[in-house]
Protein backbone atom coordinates (compact mmCIF):
# COMPACT_ATOMS: atom_id res chain seq x y z
CA UNK A 1 0.00 0.00 0.00
CA UNK A 2 1.25 3.46 -0.73
CA UNK A 3 1.92 6.27 1.73
CA UNK A 4 0.60 9.39 1.81
CA UNK A 5 2.82 12.81 0.30
CA UNK A 6 2.62 16.04 1.96
CA UNK A 7 1.21 17.32 -1.62
CA UNK A 8 -2.05 14.38 -1.51
CA UNK A 9 -2.94 15.80 2.19
CA UNK A 10 -2.57 19.48 0.70
CA UNK A 11 -5.01 18.10 -2.30
CA UNK A 12 -6.97 16.65 0.50
CA UNK A 13 -7.00 19.81 3.00
CA UNK A 14 -8.38 22.06 -0.68
CA UNK A 15 -11.29 18.82 -1.44
CA UNK A 16 -12.18 19.13 2.11
CA UNK A 17 -12.27 23.26 2.32
CA UNK A 18 -9.69 23.63 4.58
CA UNK A 19 -7.01 26.17 4.74
CA UNK A 20 -3.99 23.81 6.38
CA UNK A 21 -0.73 25.59 7.09
CA UNK A 22 2.78 24.64 6.17
CA UNK A 23 3.42 23.17 9.70
CA UNK A 24 0.20 21.08 9.60
CA UNK A 25 1.05 19.77 6.21
CA UNK A 26 4.22 17.85 7.67
CA UNK A 27 2.75 16.94 10.56
CA UNK A 28 -0.70 15.54 9.19
CA UNK A 29 1.07 13.65 6.75
CA UNK A 30 3.49 11.93 8.67
CA UNK A 31 0.58 11.04 11.03
CA UNK A 32 -1.73 10.09 8.67
CA UNK A 33 0.86 8.11 6.83
CA UNK A 34 1.37 5.59 9.53
CA UNK A 35 -2.51 5.60 10.27
CA UNK A 36 -3.54 4.71 6.32
CA UNK A 37 -0.22 1.79 7.14
CA UNK A 38 -2.03 0.82 9.99
CA UNK A 39 -5.97 0.42 8.52
CA UNK A 40 -4.56 -0.54 5.05
CA UNK A 41 -4.88 -4.05 6.38
CA UNK A 42 -8.67 -4.30 5.93
CA UNK A 43 -7.57 -4.91 1.81
CA UNK A 44 -6.74 -8.33 2.94
CA UNK A 45 -10.17 -9.03 2.56
CA UNK A 46 -10.27 -6.99 -0.94
CA UNK A 47 -11.10 -9.88 -2.88
CA UNK A 48 -13.15 -11.73 -1.03
CA UNK A 49 -16.72 -12.31 -2.07
CA UNK A 50 -18.09 -10.79 0.89
CA UNK A 51 -21.08 -8.10 -0.06
CA UNK A 52 -20.67 -5.07 1.88
CA UNK A 53 -22.76 -3.91 4.81
CA UNK A 54 -23.01 0.56 4.93
CA UNK A 55 -25.70 0.08 7.67
CA UNK A 56 -26.09 -2.30 10.39
CA UNK A 57 -29.74 -1.64 10.16
CA UNK A 58 -31.91 -3.02 7.31
CA UNK A 59 -32.95 0.73 5.98
CA UNK A 60 -36.43 1.91 4.41
CA UNK A 61 -37.58 4.80 3.40
CA UNK A 62 -39.21 6.72 5.71
CA UNK A 63 -42.45 8.69 4.45
CA UNK A 64 -45.02 11.03 6.23
CA UNK A 65 -47.93 12.26 5.18
CA UNK A 66 -47.21 16.08 3.52
CA UNK A 67 -48.95 18.25 5.58
CA UNK A 68 -48.62 21.40 7.32
CA UNK A 69 -47.12 21.59 10.94
CA UNK A 70 -45.21 23.83 13.32
CA UNK A 71 -42.09 24.45 12.53
CA UNK A 72 -39.24 26.98 13.18
CA UNK A 73 -39.58 30.66 12.80
CA UNK A 74 -37.37 32.39 10.33
CA UNK A 75 -36.38 34.21 13.37
CA UNK A 76 -35.21 31.23 15.03
CA UNK A 77 -33.99 30.23 12.01
CA UNK A 78 -31.94 33.03 10.93
CA UNK A 79 -30.74 32.94 15.18
CA UNK A 80 -27.10 31.33 14.93
CA UNK A 81 -26.86 33.07 11.31
CA UNK A 82 -23.00 34.98 11.27
CA UNK A 83 -25.44 37.46 9.74
CA UNK A 84 -28.48 38.06 7.76
CA UNK A 85 -30.64 40.74 5.89
CA UNK A 86 -33.89 41.07 5.29
CA UNK A 87 -34.73 37.23 6.56
CA UNK A 88 -32.29 35.82 4.83
CA UNK A 89 -28.83 34.16 5.42
CA UNK A 90 -26.28 36.81 3.94
CA UNK A 91 -23.12 35.00 2.88
CA UNK A 92 -20.01 36.20 1.13
CA UNK A 93 -19.80 36.48 -2.91
CA UNK A 94 -20.56 33.35 -4.33
CA UNK A 95 -20.01 33.94 -8.32
CA UNK A 96 -17.13 35.93 -9.81
CA UNK A 97 -17.65 39.47 -10.71
CA UNK A 98 -18.72 39.48 -14.45
CA UNK B 1 -29.57 14.75 56.70
CA UNK B 2 -27.82 12.64 54.25
CA UNK B 3 -25.72 14.05 51.50
CA UNK B 4 -28.45 14.23 48.64
CA UNK B 5 -24.91 13.92 45.83
CA UNK B 6 -24.18 10.76 47.37
CA UNK B 7 -27.81 9.05 46.65
CA UNK B 8 -28.61 6.83 43.96
CA UNK B 9 -31.23 8.23 41.15
CA UNK B 10 -33.77 5.38 42.20
CA UNK B 11 -33.36 6.87 45.34
CA UNK B 12 -33.21 10.43 44.29
CA UNK B 13 -36.73 9.78 42.84
CA UNK B 14 -38.01 7.75 45.67
CA UNK B 15 -36.81 10.81 48.05
CA UNK B 16 -38.54 13.35 46.12
CA UNK B 17 -41.63 12.04 45.64
CA UNK B 18 -42.43 10.89 48.95
CA UNK B 19 -40.98 14.68 49.99
CA UNK B 20 -38.22 13.15 52.09
CA UNK B 21 -36.39 16.75 50.04
CA UNK B 22 -37.93 18.76 47.21
CA UNK B 23 -36.41 18.43 43.67
CA UNK B 24 -35.24 22.10 44.31
CA UNK B 25 -33.02 20.47 46.93
CA UNK B 26 -32.08 17.60 45.49
CA UNK B 27 -31.07 20.35 42.22
CA UNK B 28 -29.43 22.76 45.16
CA UNK B 29 -27.01 19.95 46.51
CA UNK B 30 -25.81 19.18 43.42
CA UNK B 31 -25.27 22.47 41.59
CA UNK B 32 -23.57 23.31 45.33
CA UNK B 33 -21.10 20.25 44.55
CA UNK B 34 -20.62 21.38 41.10
CA UNK B 35 -19.26 24.55 42.40
CA UNK B 36 -17.28 22.84 45.17
CA UNK B 37 -15.28 20.48 42.79
CA UNK B 38 -15.65 21.55 39.29
CA UNK B 39 -12.83 23.77 39.02
CA UNK B 40 -11.09 20.88 39.80
CA UNK B 41 -12.44 18.09 37.22
CA UNK B 42 -14.04 20.47 34.82
CA UNK B 43 -16.64 17.94 33.90
CA UNK B 44 -18.95 20.68 32.70
CA UNK B 45 -18.69 23.21 29.78
CA UNK B 46 -21.90 25.37 31.03
CA UNK B 47 -24.00 24.79 34.23
CA UNK B 48 -27.10 26.02 33.37
CA UNK B 49 -28.29 27.21 37.22
CA UNK B 50 -31.16 29.08 36.35
CA UNK B 51 -33.12 26.39 34.28
CA UNK B 52 -32.17 23.44 36.64
CA UNK B 53 -33.88 25.41 39.41
CA UNK B 54 -36.86 25.88 37.29
CA UNK B 55 -37.26 22.24 36.47
CA UNK B 56 -36.67 21.21 40.12
CA UNK B 57 -39.69 23.82 40.69
CA UNK B 58 -42.03 22.52 38.17
CA UNK B 59 -41.35 18.35 40.20
CA UNK B 60 -42.32 20.26 43.24
CA UNK B 61 -45.24 21.95 41.89
CA UNK B 62 -46.67 18.91 40.06
CA UNK B 63 -45.89 16.58 43.34
CA UNK B 64 -47.87 19.24 45.38
CA UNK B 65 -50.70 19.01 43.32
CA UNK B 66 -50.69 15.46 43.72
CA UNK B 67 -49.64 14.23 40.00
CA UNK B 68 -48.22 11.09 39.40
CA UNK B 69 -44.42 11.69 38.78
CA UNK B 70 -42.21 9.73 36.84
CA UNK B 71 -39.85 6.69 37.90
CA UNK B 72 -37.12 9.57 37.64
CA UNK B 73 -39.18 13.08 38.39
CA UNK B 74 -36.44 15.59 39.96
CA UNK B 75 -33.66 13.55 39.57
CA UNK B 76 -30.37 15.95 38.22
CA UNK B 77 -28.54 14.86 34.64
CA UNK B 78 -25.93 15.83 32.89
CA UNK B 79 -26.28 16.16 29.47
CA UNK B 80 -23.47 15.53 26.74
CA UNK B 81 -22.32 18.78 24.78
CA UNK B 82 -23.69 16.74 21.52
CA UNK B 83 -27.20 16.78 22.06
CA UNK B 84 -29.26 20.37 21.21
CA UNK B 85 -30.92 22.02 24.08
CA UNK B 86 -33.42 25.26 23.20
CA UNK B 87 -31.88 28.14 24.57
CA UNK B 88 -28.59 26.75 26.27
CA UNK B 89 -25.43 26.60 24.24
CA UNK B 90 -24.48 23.26 22.38
CA UNK B 91 -20.51 23.34 21.11
CA UNK B 92 -19.73 18.95 21.15
CA UNK B 93 -16.89 20.73 22.05
CA UNK B 94 -15.80 22.44 19.37
CA UNK B 95 -14.66 26.05 18.71
CA UNK B 96 -16.52 26.04 15.20
CA UNK B 97 -20.16 25.77 17.38
CA UNK B 98 -18.73 28.18 20.42
CA UNK B 99 -21.69 30.95 21.06
CA UNK B 100 -24.12 28.45 19.29
CA UNK B 101 -27.65 28.74 20.81
CA UNK B 102 -30.05 26.17 19.25
CA UNK B 103 -33.31 26.95 18.20
CA UNK B 104 -34.89 23.72 19.22
CA UNK B 105 -34.23 20.70 21.40
CA UNK B 106 -32.90 17.04 20.64
CA UNK B 107 -35.70 14.32 21.24
CA UNK B 108 -33.34 12.47 23.74
CA UNK B 109 -33.90 16.56 25.66
CA UNK B 110 -36.97 16.61 25.09
CA UNK B 111 -37.57 12.95 26.77
CA UNK B 112 -35.35 14.00 29.57
CA UNK B 113 -37.37 17.28 30.57
CA UNK B 114 -41.02 14.97 29.94
CA UNK B 115 -39.93 12.89 32.40
CA UNK B 116 -39.00 15.70 34.72
CA UNK B 117 -35.40 14.78 35.03
CA UNK B 118 -33.28 18.06 35.87
CA UNK B 119 -30.81 18.74 33.60
CA UNK B 120 -28.14 20.36 35.40
CA UNK B 121 -26.05 21.48 32.38
CA UNK B 122 -23.78 20.32 29.09
CA UNK B 123 -20.72 17.90 29.62
CA UNK B 124 -17.15 18.13 28.03
CA UNK B 125 -16.42 16.15 25.33
CA UNK B 126 -13.56 15.50 22.65
CA UNK B 127 -14.48 17.76 19.98
CA UNK B 128 -17.65 15.98 17.73
CA UNK B 129 -17.05 12.89 19.48
CA UNK B 130 -13.55 11.96 18.09
CA UNK B 131 -11.38 11.02 21.14
CA UNK B 132 -10.84 8.48 23.62
CA UNK B 133 -9.70 10.57 26.78
CA UNK B 134 -11.99 14.46 25.81
CA UNK B 135 -8.01 15.51 25.54
CA UNK B 136 -9.43 16.59 22.25
CA UNK B 137 -11.88 19.27 23.39
CA UNK B 138 -11.51 22.81 22.54
CA UNK B 139 -12.66 23.95 25.53
CA UNK B 140 -9.67 21.95 27.99
CA UNK B 141 -9.57 18.28 29.17
CA UNK B 142 -11.46 16.47 31.92
CA UNK B 143 -9.79 14.85 35.18
CA UNK B 144 -10.44 11.47 36.36
CA UNK B 145 -12.21 11.73 39.61
CA UNK B 146 -9.77 8.95 40.49
CA UNK B 147 -6.61 10.60 39.81
CA UNK B 148 -6.82 13.90 38.16
CA UNK B 149 -3.74 13.81 36.12
CA UNK B 150 -5.33 10.87 34.32
CA UNK B 151 -8.28 10.63 31.52
CA UNK B 152 -11.83 9.97 32.47
CA UNK B 153 -12.10 8.50 28.93
CA UNK B 154 -13.72 9.77 25.73
CA UNK B 155 -15.45 10.94 24.18
CA UNK B 156 -17.95 11.50 26.59
CA UNK B 157 -15.40 12.16 29.83
CA UNK B 158 -17.30 15.11 31.00
CA UNK B 159 -20.05 12.72 31.45
CA UNK B 160 -18.42 10.34 33.13
CA UNK B 161 -16.41 12.56 35.26
CA UNK B 162 -19.83 13.81 36.56
CA UNK B 163 -21.29 10.92 38.00
CA UNK B 164 -17.61 9.81 39.60
CA UNK B 165 -17.10 13.00 41.63
CA UNK B 166 -20.88 12.88 42.51
CA UNK B 167 -21.89 15.86 40.53
CA UNK B 168 -24.67 13.98 38.87
CA UNK B 169 -26.43 10.71 39.71
CA UNK B 170 -27.36 10.60 36.13
CA UNK B 171 -25.87 11.87 32.81
CA UNK B 172 -26.13 11.23 29.14
CA UNK B 173 -23.51 9.88 26.11
CA UNK B 174 -22.80 8.78 22.89
CA UNK B 175 -21.08 5.78 22.13
CA UNK B 176 -19.73 5.70 18.19
CA UNK B 177 -17.33 3.34 18.83
CA UNK B 178 -16.98 3.32 22.59
CA UNK B 179 -17.72 6.70 24.03
CA UNK B 180 -20.35 5.81 26.74
CA UNK B 181 -18.60 2.30 27.73
CA UNK B 182 -14.28 3.35 28.16
CA UNK B 183 -15.36 6.49 29.77
CA UNK B 184 -17.59 4.08 32.15
CA UNK B 185 -14.63 1.89 32.73
CA UNK B 186 -12.19 3.78 33.65
CA UNK B 187 -14.29 5.74 36.05
CA UNK B 188 -15.46 3.31 37.85
CA UNK B 189 -19.41 3.90 36.63
CA UNK B 190 -21.84 2.16 34.72
CA UNK B 191 -22.61 2.80 30.93
CA UNK B 192 -24.60 1.69 27.89
CA UNK B 193 -24.73 1.63 24.26
CA UNK B 194 -28.27 0.52 23.17
CA UNK B 195 -28.78 -1.33 20.37
CA UNK B 196 -28.60 0.72 17.25
CA UNK B 197 -31.98 3.17 16.34
CA UNK B 198 -32.91 2.13 20.36
CA UNK B 199 -32.38 5.91 20.99
CA UNK B 200 -33.03 9.05 18.64
CA UNK B 201 -30.37 10.55 16.97
CA UNK B 202 -32.42 13.56 15.89
CA UNK B 203 -30.82 17.13 17.75
CA UNK B 204 -27.59 14.99 17.88
CA UNK B 205 -25.12 16.47 16.47
CA UNK B 206 -23.71 13.73 13.80
CA UNK B 207 -19.95 12.42 13.54
CA UNK B 208 -20.75 8.84 12.11
CA UNK B 209 -24.19 8.63 11.42
CA UNK B 210 -24.34 4.68 11.01
CA UNK B 211 -22.68 4.31 14.27
CA UNK B 212 -23.60 7.29 16.56
CA UNK B 213 -25.74 5.99 19.22
CA UNK B 214 -26.58 7.78 22.48
CA UNK B 215 -27.04 6.26 25.52
CA UNK B 216 -27.59 6.19 29.51
CA UNK B 217 -24.43 6.68 31.73
CA UNK B 218 -25.37 5.90 35.62
CA UNK B 219 -23.71 4.68 38.82
CA UNK B 220 -25.84 1.71 39.36
CA UNK B 221 -27.15 -0.87 36.34
CA UNK B 222 -30.66 0.17 37.83
CA UNK B 223 -30.16 3.40 37.40
CA UNK B 224 -28.87 3.14 34.04
CA UNK B 225 -32.32 0.65 33.35
CA UNK B 226 -34.46 3.78 34.03
CA UNK B 227 -32.60 6.37 32.60
CA UNK B 228 -32.72 4.36 29.42
CA UNK B 229 -36.11 3.19 29.72
CA UNK B 230 -36.85 7.12 29.43
CA UNK B 231 -35.30 8.21 26.85
CA UNK B 232 -35.54 4.80 24.03
CA UNK B 233 -38.21 4.58 21.83
CA UNK B 234 -39.28 5.13 18.60
CA UNK B 235 -39.01 8.76 17.54
CA UNK B 236 -40.58 9.42 14.03
CA UNK B 237 -37.33 12.50 13.55
CA UNK B 238 -34.60 9.68 13.26
CA UNK B 239 -34.91 7.63 10.01
CA UNK B 240 -32.90 4.92 11.49
CA UNK B 241 -35.10 4.94 14.73
CA UNK B 242 -36.30 1.24 15.87
CA UNK B 243 -40.37 0.93 15.30
CA UNK B 244 -40.55 -1.84 18.33
CA UNK B 245 -41.09 -1.94 21.84
CA UNK B 246 -38.49 -1.05 24.29
CA UNK B 247 -36.33 -4.16 25.47
CA UNK B 248 -37.53 -4.23 29.46
CA UNK B 249 -34.69 -3.24 31.01
CA UNK B 250 -35.83 -1.99 34.00
CA UNK B 251 -37.37 -5.30 35.19
CA UNK B 252 -34.24 -6.83 34.05
CA UNK B 253 -31.99 -4.61 36.33
CA UNK B 254 -34.51 -5.62 39.06
CA UNK B 255 -34.06 -8.98 38.35
CA UNK B 256 -29.97 -10.01 38.03
CA UNK B 257 -29.36 -13.40 37.60
CA UNK B 258 -27.00 -15.30 35.16
CA UNK B 259 -28.38 -18.86 36.09
CA UNK B 260 -28.09 -21.35 33.37
CA UNK B 261 -26.83 -18.33 30.90
CA UNK B 262 -24.47 -19.18 28.51
CA UNK B 263 -21.97 -16.45 28.53
CA UNK B 264 -19.05 -16.53 25.77
CA UNK B 265 -15.48 -15.08 26.59
CA UNK B 266 -14.39 -13.79 23.16
CA UNK B 267 -10.76 -15.30 22.68
CA UNK B 268 -9.46 -12.48 20.74
CA UNK B 269 -9.88 -9.56 23.49
CA UNK B 270 -6.42 -10.17 25.28
CA UNK B 271 -2.94 -10.94 25.00
CA UNK B 272 -0.35 -8.43 23.62
CA UNK B 273 -1.64 -4.49 24.36
CA UNK B 274 -3.81 -5.61 27.07
CA UNK B 275 -2.76 -4.39 30.84
CA UNK B 276 -2.32 -7.71 33.32
CA UNK B 277 -4.22 -5.81 36.06
CA UNK B 278 -6.86 -5.51 33.69
CA UNK B 279 -7.05 -9.03 32.31
CA UNK B 280 -6.62 -10.19 35.88
CA UNK B 281 -10.21 -8.35 37.02
CA UNK B 282 -12.04 -9.77 33.60
CA UNK B 283 -10.67 -13.55 34.47
CA UNK B 284 -11.75 -12.72 38.48
CA UNK B 285 -15.44 -11.50 36.62
CA UNK B 286 -15.41 -14.86 34.59
CA UNK B 287 -14.39 -16.90 37.41
CA UNK B 288 -17.83 -15.24 39.36
CA UNK B 289 -20.15 -15.71 36.60
CA UNK B 290 -19.27 -19.13 36.63
CA UNK B 291 -19.72 -19.21 40.40
CA UNK B 292 -23.47 -17.72 39.94
CA UNK B 293 -24.68 -20.33 37.90
CA UNK B 294 -23.42 -19.16 34.00
CA UNK B 295 -21.45 -21.65 31.53
CA UNK B 296 -18.62 -20.13 30.20
CA UNK B 297 -18.03 -20.91 26.79
CA UNK B 298 -14.50 -19.75 24.60
CA UNK B 299 -15.84 -18.07 21.32
CA UNK B 300 -13.94 -17.30 18.58
CA UNK B 301 -14.64 -14.29 16.41
CA UNK B 302 -10.97 -13.94 13.54
CA UNK B 303 -12.52 -10.70 12.15
CA UNK B 304 -12.80 -8.96 15.13
CA UNK B 305 -8.85 -8.08 14.45
CA UNK B 306 -9.98 -5.78 11.31
CA UNK B 307 -12.16 -4.14 14.11
CA UNK B 308 -10.37 -1.25 14.27
CA UNK B 309 -8.72 -0.56 11.10
CA UNK B 310 -11.99 -0.93 9.28
CA UNK B 311 -13.85 1.49 11.94
CA UNK B 312 -10.98 4.34 11.09
CA UNK B 313 -11.79 4.22 7.52
CA UNK B 314 -15.65 4.18 7.94
CA UNK B 315 -16.41 6.67 10.56
CA UNK B 316 -14.34 9.03 9.43
CA UNK B 317 -15.04 8.65 5.81
CA UNK B 318 -19.04 9.28 7.41
CA UNK B 319 -17.35 12.47 9.19
CA UNK B 320 -16.10 13.35 6.54
CA UNK B 321 -19.60 14.03 4.74
CA UNK B 322 -20.88 14.89 8.00
CA UNK B 323 -18.71 17.84 8.98
CA UNK B 324 -19.24 19.39 5.52
CA UNK B 325 -22.58 21.00 6.96
CA UNK B 326 -20.02 23.22 9.03
CA UNK B 327 -19.85 26.15 6.21
CA UNK B 328 -19.78 29.14 7.79
CA UNK B 329 -22.94 30.44 6.43
CA UNK B 330 -25.89 29.70 8.44
CA UNK B 331 -24.81 28.91 11.97
CA UNK B 332 -21.73 28.85 13.89
CA UNK B 333 -18.06 30.24 13.41
CA UNK B 334 -17.65 32.41 10.28
CA UNK B 335 -14.12 33.67 9.56
CA UNK B 336 -12.39 36.10 7.30
CA UNK B 337 -15.08 37.84 5.83
CA UNK B 338 -13.65 41.01 5.32
CA UNK B 339 -15.90 41.82 2.24
CA UNK B 340 -12.80 40.55 -0.26
CA UNK B 341 -12.98 36.92 -0.56
CA UNK B 342 -15.38 34.57 -1.77
CA UNK B 343 -17.69 32.76 0.47
CA UNK B 344 -15.41 29.52 -0.60
CA UNK B 345 -12.53 30.81 0.81
CA UNK B 346 -14.27 32.45 3.90
CA UNK B 347 -15.52 28.38 4.20
CA UNK B 348 -11.96 27.32 4.76
CA UNK B 349 -10.97 29.82 6.76
CA UNK B 350 -13.34 28.68 8.97
CA UNK B 351 -13.33 25.21 9.05
CA UNK B 352 -9.71 25.43 9.56
CA UNK B 353 -9.78 27.97 12.43
CA UNK B 354 -12.72 26.28 14.05
CA UNK B 355 -11.86 22.71 13.81
CA UNK B 356 -9.30 21.18 16.22
CA UNK B 357 -5.87 18.33 14.88
CA UNK B 358 -8.37 15.53 15.46
CA UNK B 359 -10.95 16.39 13.48
CA UNK B 360 -9.10 17.83 10.81
CA UNK B 361 -6.82 14.58 11.05
CA UNK B 362 -10.19 12.88 10.05
CA UNK B 363 -11.80 14.58 7.92
CA UNK B 364 -8.63 14.23 5.46
CA UNK B 365 -8.31 10.31 6.16
CA UNK B 366 -11.75 10.52 5.30
CA UNK B 367 -12.22 12.28 2.19
CA UNK B 368 -8.69 10.04 1.42
CA UNK B 369 -10.64 7.03 1.93
CA UNK B 370 -13.75 7.88 -0.26
CA UNK B 371 -11.18 8.97 -2.90
CA UNK B 372 -11.75 7.63 -6.46
CA UNK B 373 -8.30 5.96 -6.60
CA UNK B 374 -9.14 4.45 -3.10
CA UNK B 375 -12.49 3.89 -2.18
CA UNK B 376 -12.55 -0.08 -3.42
CA UNK B 377 -9.10 -0.81 -1.28
CA UNK B 378 -9.97 1.34 1.90
CA UNK B 379 -13.90 2.15 2.09
CA UNK B 380 -15.01 -0.99 -0.08
CA UNK B 381 -12.76 -3.28 1.69
CA UNK B 382 -13.77 -1.88 5.18
CA UNK B 383 -17.35 -2.16 4.76
CA UNK B 384 -16.53 -6.00 3.68
CA UNK B 385 -14.87 -6.52 7.34
CA UNK B 386 -18.30 -5.07 8.55
CA UNK B 387 -20.04 -7.95 7.11
CA UNK B 388 -17.61 -10.43 8.88
CA UNK B 389 -17.73 -8.82 11.68
CA UNK B 390 -21.24 -9.12 12.31
CA UNK B 391 -20.95 -12.84 10.58
CA UNK B 392 -18.84 -13.50 13.44
CA UNK B 393 -21.39 -11.82 16.07
CA UNK B 394 -24.78 -13.47 14.12
CA UNK B 395 -22.40 -17.24 14.65
CA UNK B 396 -21.26 -16.53 18.51
CA UNK B 397 -25.22 -15.78 19.28
CA UNK B 398 -26.17 -18.80 17.72
CA UNK B 399 -24.25 -20.40 20.51
CA UNK B 400 -23.94 -17.72 23.75
CA UNK B 401 -26.69 -15.65 25.11
CA UNK B 402 -24.25 -12.66 25.53
CA UNK B 403 -20.64 -12.17 25.06
CA UNK B 404 -18.35 -10.59 27.91
CA UNK B 405 -14.65 -8.85 27.86
CA UNK B 406 -12.68 -6.21 28.93
CA UNK B 407 -14.22 -2.82 28.04
CA UNK B 408 -10.66 -1.14 27.79
CA UNK B 409 -6.90 -2.75 27.15
CA UNK B 410 -5.85 -0.57 29.64
CA UNK B 411 -7.02 1.41 32.99
CA UNK B 412 -6.60 5.65 32.52
CA UNK B 413 -3.53 6.56 31.26
CA UNK B 414 -1.98 9.96 32.03
CA UNK B 415 -3.60 13.08 30.22
CA UNK B 416 -0.80 14.11 27.38
CA UNK B 417 0.44 10.66 27.13
CA UNK B 418 -1.28 9.62 23.73
CA UNK B 419 -1.93 13.02 22.20
CA UNK B 420 0.99 13.36 19.61
CA UNK B 421 0.33 9.59 18.93
CA UNK B 422 -3.47 9.08 17.26
CA UNK B 423 -3.04 5.20 16.57
CA UNK B 424 -2.09 4.79 20.28
CA UNK B 425 -4.99 6.64 21.33
CA UNK B 426 -7.18 4.36 18.87
CA UNK B 427 -6.58 1.49 20.69
CA UNK B 428 -8.23 2.52 24.09
CA UNK B 429 -10.84 1.41 21.65
CA UNK B 430 -10.19 -2.17 20.72
CA UNK B 431 -13.11 -4.16 22.55
CA UNK B 432 -15.55 -1.93 22.00
CA UNK B 433 -15.55 -1.06 18.57
CA UNK B 434 -17.41 -4.44 17.03
CA UNK B 435 -20.35 -3.81 18.58
CA UNK B 436 -20.73 -0.31 16.91
CA UNK B 437 -20.11 -2.12 13.36
CA UNK B 438 -22.74 -4.79 13.96
CA UNK B 439 -24.75 -2.23 15.80
CA UNK B 440 -26.19 -4.43 18.67
CA UNK B 441 -26.42 -3.66 22.63
CA UNK B 442 -23.60 -3.27 25.04
CA UNK B 443 -22.59 -2.19 28.53
CA UNK B 444 -19.30 -1.56 30.51
CA UNK B 445 -19.88 -2.70 34.41
CA UNK B 446 -17.19 -2.11 37.10
CA UNK B 447 -15.15 -5.12 38.18
CA UNK B 448 -13.10 -4.01 40.52
CA UNK B 449 -9.42 -1.71 40.28
CA UNK B 450 -6.23 -2.90 38.88
CA UNK B 451 -3.54 -4.17 41.03
CA UNK B 452 -0.99 -2.35 40.32
CA UNK B 453 -2.42 1.15 39.88
CA UNK B 454 -5.28 1.20 42.19
CA UNK B 455 -7.54 2.51 38.91
CA UNK B 456 -11.29 1.36 37.67
CA UNK B 457 -11.75 -1.79 35.18
CA UNK B 458 -14.45 -1.96 33.37
CA UNK B 459 -16.27 -5.75 32.29
CA UNK B 460 -18.01 -5.15 28.84
CA UNK B 461 -21.30 -7.05 28.11
CA UNK B 462 -22.58 -7.57 24.36
CA UNK B 463 -25.90 -8.95 23.45
CA UNK B 464 -27.49 -9.12 20.76
CA UNK B 465 -29.14 -6.13 18.56
CA UNK B 466 -32.89 -5.83 20.18
CA UNK B 467 -31.78 -8.21 23.20
CA UNK B 468 -30.82 -5.18 25.58
CA UNK B 469 -32.44 -6.27 28.13
CA UNK B 470 -29.84 -8.95 28.91
CA UNK B 471 -27.35 -6.41 29.24
CA UNK B 472 -28.87 -5.70 32.41
CA UNK B 473 -29.76 -9.06 33.70
CA UNK B 474 -26.12 -9.79 33.91
CA UNK B 475 -24.77 -6.21 34.75
CA UNK B 476 -27.00 -6.45 37.65
CA UNK B 477 -25.67 -10.02 38.77
CA UNK B 478 -22.05 -8.93 38.34
CA UNK B 479 -22.40 -5.52 40.09
CA UNK B 480 -24.95 -7.48 43.32
CA UNK B 481 -21.89 -10.12 43.51
CA UNK B 482 -19.07 -7.55 43.41
CA UNK B 483 -20.62 -5.10 45.41
CA UNK B 484 -20.98 -7.74 48.23
CA UNK B 485 -17.54 -9.16 47.94
CA UNK B 486 -16.47 -5.32 48.34
CA UNK B 487 -18.55 -4.74 50.58
CA UNK B 488 -19.57 -1.06 49.10
CA UNK B 489 -19.80 -0.01 45.55
CA UNK B 490 -16.52 0.35 43.46
CA UNK B 491 -16.64 3.88 43.64
CA UNK B 492 -16.15 4.69 47.46
CA UNK B 493 -13.10 3.91 46.97
CA UNK B 494 -12.62 6.88 45.07
CA UNK B 495 -9.96 9.34 46.51
CA UNK B 496 -12.35 12.64 48.28
CA UNK B 497 -11.63 15.68 46.06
Amino acid sequence: MPGITREEVAHLGRLSRLELKDEELDHFAEQLDVIIGAVARVSEVAGEDVPPTSHALPLTNVMRPDEVRPSLTAAEALSGAPAQEQQRFKVPQILGED
Amino acid sequence: MTDLTRLTAAETADVVATGKASAVEVAQAHLDRIGAVDEKVHAFLHVDTEGALDAARAVDERRAKGEKLGPLAGVPLALKDIFTTKGIPTTVGSKILDGWIPPYDATVTKRLKDAGIVILGKTNMDEFAMGSSTENSAYGPTGNPWDLTRIPGGSGGGSSAALASYQAPLAIGTDTGGSIRQPAAVTGTVGVKPTYGGVSRYGMVAFSSSLDQGGPCARTVLDAALLHEAIAGHDPLDSTSIDAPVPAVVEAARNGNVKGMRIGVVKEFGGEGYQAGVMQRFNESVELLRELGAEIVEISCPSFKLALPAYYLIAPSEASSNLARFDAMRYGLRVGDDGTKSAEEVTALTREAGFGDEVKRRIILGTYALSSGYYDAYYGSAQKVRTLISRDFEAAFGTVDVLVSPTTPTTAFPIGERVDDPMAMYLADLCTIPSNLAGNAAMSVPCGLAPEDGLPVGLQIIAPAMADDRLYRVGAAVEAAFTGRWGHPLLEEAPAL
